[in-house]
């Protein structure tokens, strides 16, 4: 009866194995990955806001990959060899598209075989320069120097601009990326030359001596913020 | 063992010989079927496929789900289950949306028979039809407000199975085209339908006409305010609609709402059956005898299955019926927005400079405010089914300190005596099903004995249509219109029923009074989001950043403040025996401790997503803006 039961048990294991080889297929293995930038600069965004869609031709039903693109403007997907059309959607990004002629999207061809570095060129609204953080008597200040890129028709304005810091290096205007946050309006009398701002580094529990800070502009009607890459600031 | 065969094979026998002998068995009449030759020449029949229709009506944050009425921080879901709510940061792009075709087959499909039955009485078929059409124009109004424009399918569209299905392939109507259908459906079926005060869960001439306002005011705000928010549009109009078209809306949602209150659909008017204020706005709700203010309404009845458990699940803990309760808090955000008698607004005071303002009863600090705030909301120290609801979160000693417990009612030894130091329906933090905010919901709570109850429930009514919407709308068309005049009329009647006895001047009438009016008489009944989402200014509401206690209680009464985590309002019984305030209350600001977001709400969630599944099947269907 043992031996009968053992031999049941190798047999079922045996089948398990089985169908494992017979009903897989290979994952994807090529990396597709690269910047969102502006002459050779990326374009630092909000983490998991702004995106980019992936389409595959040529299948019965169609279904976007979403690709979310990281705080310093980076990204990465893993997918099969194939041809994708790079749609970013109207709208995303503090940035235009670098064909603005077409109404809706930019579509941009890949032919994906193996891994492949792809940074995506874009127009952005304005840049963040120079960002300088230092911290003293309990406060972070910041300055930065805006410039501004679109300047023809399509050019906007700055609505506000905000230093944010957070514990983590996960910063932005969202309410869960940020321990403190300091609005600043921007008019026509503003220095975008020269842009100080400073916020109070509240009471951390449990107790760290460092933050890190962030400063974001929010460009009038535009939704996503551009932001300038993350300092971690030791006190 | 022979003699069982035996018998077995003559049952068999017998039993086959019968079917044999029925010639007819193929063409029999089945008995537990209805067939369509039956169905249309029986008005009762008819009745229970339009009950079926009825039923399945889309309404959002009815009594059925409390929960969402948490998602928008007027409240505080206190239930372990449900904390992802005010843990969220975006609601997802699909969050809201409906795409029911099916219905709206089922609903083309009574239609078209109806309209062939001959065998029913004219007049009784006319009332079906008509019913039916109401119902087909508010489930195109629900995914108008959800999705934008949607294809407008008015016939039951057969498949010919040629392989070829591009002939059902319908592409988006423009947004107004569906509101202008609503609008001409409503207009169309209104003298049919009868005008009949006491005919609530079936449409009615009212019911038509106030879909008609609420579709108009609707569509007149998005034409007006949508050029607020430029992203958030179609170049086919899809999404979004003209701004000329706005005065055309705004005039036809006046007509509609002024219809109603002039009494054309039947004697409706304002519930004003009690003498106390408060009480009389939360009978409001759950009277249903000779109710003048409920238009059209969902309705359900004891002991038949069409129950609710909304009493159930959020009556005050510490006198529930049963262990369960406590679910649904009222933020103070909300609290904070019922004004003062003066109509003016201030956040309720709880500090004077540095120092706690006392009070003698927990309910002092609510003294002096808008009515409906009591028949809103459960405040501490009130009543409900004539027992008090415990509400207080410690005892504030002399020297500065709390003492509190972490259940409800616990007790302590406090300078020696032993005493209960914190109320029996909370506010502890983190503890489910009680007052976490410091407030238990009131609206649409049932008074009736037994409606806490599992095995008994409420068939309390959900309103879907009342008289007041009727006068908020007739304000805010008659204000978007330049008529203050009329529109100062028509809130000063709602206010006085909620206890406001300064009349508004015409002067007074401004944008943010119509939102702020809107927001405190319609406070879960489902329109808040909506009424965000067409006057465009969700995205600024819920903006993603945190409130601070200095945020929660300046600008009240401004139709932009924030509203991203719902806070909550403690009272501490105050214990130091050799003070004069030994015995008084103070109250302190809180914010729940499982609030750990704050929500933002995105361009792409003013419409909903449509599933890829749909674009496959109909790549006639453009995308949602910002998705």
């Amino acid at each position: 009866m043992k031996r009968k039961h053992n031999l049941l048990i190798l047999l079922a294991g045996l089948m398990a194995f089985a169908s494992c080889k017979k009903d897989n297929f290979d994952p994807p293995g090529s990396t597709f990955k690269g910047r969102i930038i502006y002459e050779g600069e990326p374009i630092m965004v909000e983490q998991n806001q702004v995106r980019f869609q992936l389409w595959e031709p040529g299948w019965g039903l169609n279904g976007a990959i979403d690709v979310a693109i990281d705080q310093d403007g980076s990204y990465s997907a893993v997918l099969f060899n194939g041809n994708y059309k790079l749609i970013i959607p109207k709208n995303e990004g503090p940035f235009m598209t670098k064909s603005t002629g077409s109404p809706a999207k930019d579509t941009i061809m890949i032919n994906l075989q193996g891994s492949q570095d792809f940074d995506i060129e874009v127009m952005p609204y304005y840049m963040i320069r120079n960002a300088q953080f230092s911290q003293a008597g309990g406060k972070v200040a910041a300055t930065v120097k805006i410039e501004k890129i679109i300047t023809d028709a399509n050019a906007k304005n700055i609505e506000s601009v905000s230093l944010y810091i957070n514990k983590t290096t996960y910063v932005g205007a969202n309410g869960n990326m940020q321990i403190q946050r300091k609005d600043s309006t921007v008019n026509a009398a503003t220095d975008l030359n020269n842009l100080q701002l400073s916020v109070n580094i509240p009471a951390i529990t449990p107790t760290q001596n460092y933050v890190f800070a962030r400063v974001g502009v929010k460009i009038t009607g535009v939704e996503d913020r551009l932001y300038s890459p993350v300092q971690k600031i030791t006190f | 063992m022979k003699k069982i065969l035996a018998i077995t094979s003559i049952i068999i026998t017998a039993s086959l010989s019968g079917c044999l002998k029925d010639d007819e068995f193929l063409s029999k009449q089945p008995t537990n079927l209805i067939g369509e030759e039956q169905m249309w020449k029986d008005p009762g029949l008819v009745l229970s496929l339009l009950g079926n229709l009825y039923n399945r009506y889309y309404d959002i944050e009815t009594v059925e789900d409390w929960a969402s009425f948490a998602n928008l921080n007027d409240a505080f879901p206190s239930e372990n289950g449900a904390y992802g709510r005010v843990q969220n940061v975006d609601w997802g792009y699909g969050d809201w949306g409906t795409w029911d075709y099916g219905y709206i087959r089922d609903m083309n499909l009574f239609i078209k028979k109806c309209a062939a039955a001959d065998k029913l009485e004219e007049g009784v078929r006319n009332r079906f039809l008509a019913e039916a059409r109401f119902l087909r124009a508010s489930y195109y109004f629900e995914l108008a407000k959800r999705m934008g424009g949607v294809p407008l399918i008015l016939e039951p569209e057969q498949y010919d199975f040629s392989g070829n299905p591009t002939y059902l392939q319908h592409p988006r109507a423009k947004e107004g085209e569906i509101y202008d259908f609503v609008i001409s459906e409503a207009e169309a079926i209104k003298e049919v339908l009868p005008a009949n005060v006491n005919e609530k869960s079936r449409a009615t001439k009212a019911a038509a006409l106030a879909m008609e306002a609420r579709a108009a005011i609707y569509a007149g705000s998005i034409a007006k305010y949508g050029v607020n928010t430029p992203q958030v549009t179609l170049p086919g109009q899809e999404v979004g609609i003209p701004a000329e078209k706005a005065n055309d809306y705004y005039t036809k949602a006046l007509k509609a709402a002024k219809d109603i209150i002039d009494g054309q659909a039947g004697a409706y008017g304002l519930y004003t059956k009690k003498p106390d204020l408060s009480d009389n706005f939360a009978s409001l709700f759950t009277d249903k005898a000779n109710n003048p203010e409920a238009i059209f309404v969902e309705d359900y009845k004891l002991q038949s299955g069409k129950t609710h458990s909304y009493t159930l699940r959020n009556q005050p803990r510490s006198t529930a019926e049963e262990q369960e309760g406590g679910r649904l808090n009222p933020a103070l955000n909300l609290v904070e927005q019922f004004e003062k008698l003066d109509n003016t607004f201030a956040p309720l005071a709880t500090q004077s400079g540095s120092n706690y303002i006392y009070y003698n009863t927990p309910t002092e600090i609510f003294a002096g405010r808008d009515a409906r705030l009591g028949g809103t909301v459960l405040l501490p120290g009130t009543l409900f089914k004539g027992k008090p609801v415990d509400i207080w979160a410690g005892l504030q000693l002399g020297d500065g300190s709390v003492v509190t417990g972490d259940i409800p009612g616990a007790r302590k030894v406090v300078n020696g005596t032993e005493m209960q130091v914190v109320g029996y329906d909370g506010p502890i933090n983190g503890y489910e099903f009680i007052a976490q905010t410091g407030f238990y919901v009131r609206k649409y709570l049932d008074p009736t004995v037994g409606s806490g109850q599992r095995g008994v429930q409420s068939d309390v009514w959900f309103i879907r249509y009342r008289f007041g919407e009727m006068l908020l709308i007739a304000a805010e068309a008659a204000f978007e219109l330049n008529d203050k005049e009329t529109a100062k009329d028509y809130l000063n009647t709602l206010r006085t029923r909620a206890g406001l006895t300064t009349p508004l001047t015409a002067a007074d009438i401004t944008f943010d009074r119509i939102v702020h009016e809107r927001r405190v008489e319609l406070a879960f009944e489902g329109h808040y989001l909506f009424d965000m989402k067409r006057w465009r200014l969700a995205h600024i509401v819920w903006d993603g950043n945190a409130m601070t206690a200095a945020d929660l209680v300046s600008n009240i009464g401004s139709a932009t403040k924030r509203n991203t985590q719902p806070w909550g309002l403690w009272p501490y019984k105050v214990f130091d025996p050799t003070s004069p305030n030994n015995g008084k209350w103070i109250f302190k600001e809180v914010l729940p401790n499982r609030v750990l977001a704050s929500d933002r709400f995105r361009f792409g969630n003013y419409y909903s997503y449509i599933g890829d599944d749909i674009i496959n099947n109909n790549p006639q269907i453009v995308r949602n803006p910002n998705q």
